[in-house]
């Protein structure tokens, strides 16, 4: 079983996100000790990228931070390598597609690989053009990770049969960030996903309450947050690692 | 090749969400380019409201001055707004119409595509916000009053470099937010699949009626096709139907800003490397970790880091030649087409101006060259001015 499996084992699954290098490396890598302690289980590690057309204002401006921080994808390799000689938490890199493309697609799966990353998620690259990532990943044991959205409909059997890992549930229409209300039935997503493979689905975008996770926790088999988080990290910088930890343990106690 | 490939550029690379709306568009454009009803209806709209066919004009004192090709400018700042940009806009726009949507969104750079935007939607009664990145609102402020007045909303975008890559990528944004009733009006010949090939063939007016103009008139092909590349929407408009007549040059005049061997270009087949960004692969101008690089051009509607997935193939297979101009030969251009033809053209045209300054002379006079002036300069005015030191209220 691989460590992505694992983490949907018996349990809900509490997926956080956050941008490598915002406030700095090594905040980062405290942050998955600590998320990792306060119970979550699955990490996304996003490598910032200039022009993140899939996220909001948030997310953005931890991209720009991190980037004005010096944070390159060679420096992120070689911290990945390091938490994974501390932990078996799994850890999936969520970026863009240049990030990856400018490196070689083989050489970043093959470095992602040899750091102990377990999967990728690629918010700019849909089903049409997966084989392209999706192929190295593969020869590499990496799950490239898809996403299916509110507009998916009749897309979702399609990607559901060549999903690998888990599948990334988007909740909402527009981009990432913290909203009050989410009104797509994910549940329902969630079944058509399940109708044609057995596979984990998460739930992302626009999540930030104990009372959303729970909600949404009861009919998919995790949640995952991001701006919420982000915007701890912002907000605190190097000091955000007990704020985090202290929210993450909320939401892990929420979905429980 | 794959649909929606140019050799190995192009592609879809959006996010899931957009997927389904790409899609619809792509069917309805299938649908509708075929459609003779259509195509009288966009047909009717270019030639009554947008004035065309937009004139094919003899530049009789600059031919002289140069002494080489035989020169003529295709007069697209002669349109309605004032900018190749409508020729597409109303395709759309129609296209969006017979789609069933009530509100279109679009990024701006110059302003031209905006205020192009803003009109055809003022036209049809739809509703309009355009995303501009605030450098742009300020180096443009005219066109912003344009759009505004035309009932649009402008959005200034204050994220990343605040220019026309940072306004596409919010309009982007805008769309997956509301995709139901809204239309992305893309105004270049890139992003993902179906957006190049819809803008080419709407744009590719050009260059149908440059071929027609020029058979009239000279009886032959023309031996030199110039036009300034950002995105590319009026260079391949004017290219288009000479691409299989391998005879005729084709040849892209991009933005090199300060120099190509400054870190203040826009020059994206001169400096930059294939990469994917915007919905589609094609060169972009980055750095070695894949980040796009924060592009500098003096003209708004050039200062794009990246180029058409259709350019870069027609880079690729040497049918196109593209070459950088400088900020300071683009306002030398600018100033020079004004005194010597009367015709004050768009900073982003007169990149092509520079370049044929210096080919036009290597050329012999039997050969002739069309330059395709995309936009008037009525708008850069006081930006010019400002480069030259003088302060002019606009």
């Amino acid at each position: 079983m691989s460590r992505i499996q694992e983490a949907f084992q018996d349990k809900k699954a509490f997926i956080p996100f956050i941008t490598c290098g915002d406030p700095d490396l090594e905040t980062t890598e405290k942050l998955v000790y600590a998320m990792e302690e306060a119970g979550a289980s699955l990490i996304e590690l996003g490598i910032p990228f200039s022009d993140p057309t899939a996220e909001g204002p948030v997310i953005q401006e931890a991209n720009i931070r991190a980037l004005l921080g010096g944070v390159t994808t060679d420096k992120i390799f070689d911290m990945a390598a390091r938490i994974r000689q501390r932990t078996q938490i799994p850890l999936v890199f969520m970026t863009y597609a240049n990030v990856v493309f400018s490196r070689g697609i083989g050489h970043f799966a093959k470095r992602a690989a040899e750091a102990g990353i377990d999967g990728l998620i690629l918010p700019d690259v849909p089903f049409e053009e997966k084989e392209e990532f999706a192929g190295a990943c593969r020869e590499y044991g990496l799950d490239f990770i898809s996403l299916i959205a509110p507009t998916s409909r009749e897309r979702i059997r399609m990607i559901a049969e060549k999903a690998s890992g888990f599948v990334y549930c988007v909740s909402s229409l527009g981009v990432t960030g913290t909203r009050s209300d989410i009104t797509t039935d994910t549940g329902a997503m969630v079944r058509m996903v399940k109708e044609t493979k057995k596979i984990p689905c998460a739930v992302g975008f626009g999540i930030s309450t104990p009372e959303q996770a729970a909600r949404i926790g009861a009919t998919s088999d995790g949640v995952i947050v991001g701006s919420a988080i982000v915007k701890l990290c912002a907000r605190y910088g190097r000091e955000c690692v007990p704020y985090v930890a202290e929210y993450v343990k909320k939401m892990t106690e929420a979905l429980a | 090749m794959k649909k929606g490939r140019y050799g190995i550029h192009g592609g879809q690379y959006i996010p899931e969400t957009l997927m389904n709306a790409v899609r619809e568009l792509e069917e309805a454009y299938e649908f509708y380019k075929k459609d003779p009803g259509f195509q009288a209806e966009l047909a009717e709209l270019l030639n009554e409201y947008a004035g065309r066919p937009s004139r094919l004009y003899y530049a009789e004192r600059m031919t002289e001055d140069l002494g080489g090709a035989k020169i003529y400018l295709k007069r697209e700042d002669l349109n309605h707004t004032g900018a190749h940009k409508i020729n597409n806009v109303l395709g759309q726009i129609l296209l969006a119409k017979k789609m069933g949507k009530t509100r279109v969104i679009a990024e701006t750079g110059a302003g031209q595509h905006g205020v192009a935007t803003a009109t055809a939607a003022a036209l049809m009664g739809m509703e309009c916000e355009v995303f501009m990145g605030e450098k742009d609102t300020k180096r443009q402020a005219l066109n912003v009053y344009r759009m505004r007045l035309l009932g649009a909303k402008v959005h200034a975008v204050t994220s990343g470099t605040a220019t026309l890559k940072d306004a596409v990528s919010e309009t982007m944004r805008e769309w997956t937010k509301r995709i139901d009733d809204t239309h992305y009006v893309l105004g270049s010949c890139m992003g993902p699949h179906p957006f190049p090939e819809i803008v080419r063939d709407f744009q590719s007016v050009i260059s149908r009626e440059i071929k027609e103009q020029l058979l009239e008139r000279e009886g032959r092909l023309p031996d030199a096709v110039l036009a300034c590349v950002g995105g590319g929407s009026n260079a391949i408009g004017a290219f288009y139907h000479f691409i299989e007549d391998e005879s005729v040059r084709l040849i892209g005049c991009e933005a090199a800003g300060r120099g190509v061997d400054t870190a203040e270009t826009a020059a994206t087949i001169a400096t930059g490397k294939l990469g994917i960004f915007h919905g589609m692969k094609s060169y972009f101008c980055q750095d070695e970790y894949g980040q796009i690089a924060p592009v500098y051009s003096i003209s708004a509607g050039l200062d794009y880091p990246g180029v058409g997935p259709e350019h870069a193939d027609l880079y690729d297979r040497g049918r196109a030649e593209y070459v950088p101009v400088t900020d300071d030969e683009a306002v030398d251009a600018f100033e020079y087409l004004a005194r010597m033809e009367g015709i004050i053209p768009a900073i982003e045209s007169a990149h092509a101006v520079a370049y044929a300054r210096k080919l036009a002379p290597q050329m012999g006079e039997d050969q002739i060259m069309v330059i395709n002036i995309s936009g008037r300069g009525d708008k850069d005015c006081a930006a010019i001015a400002r480069y030259r030191g003088e302060d002019i209220y606009e």
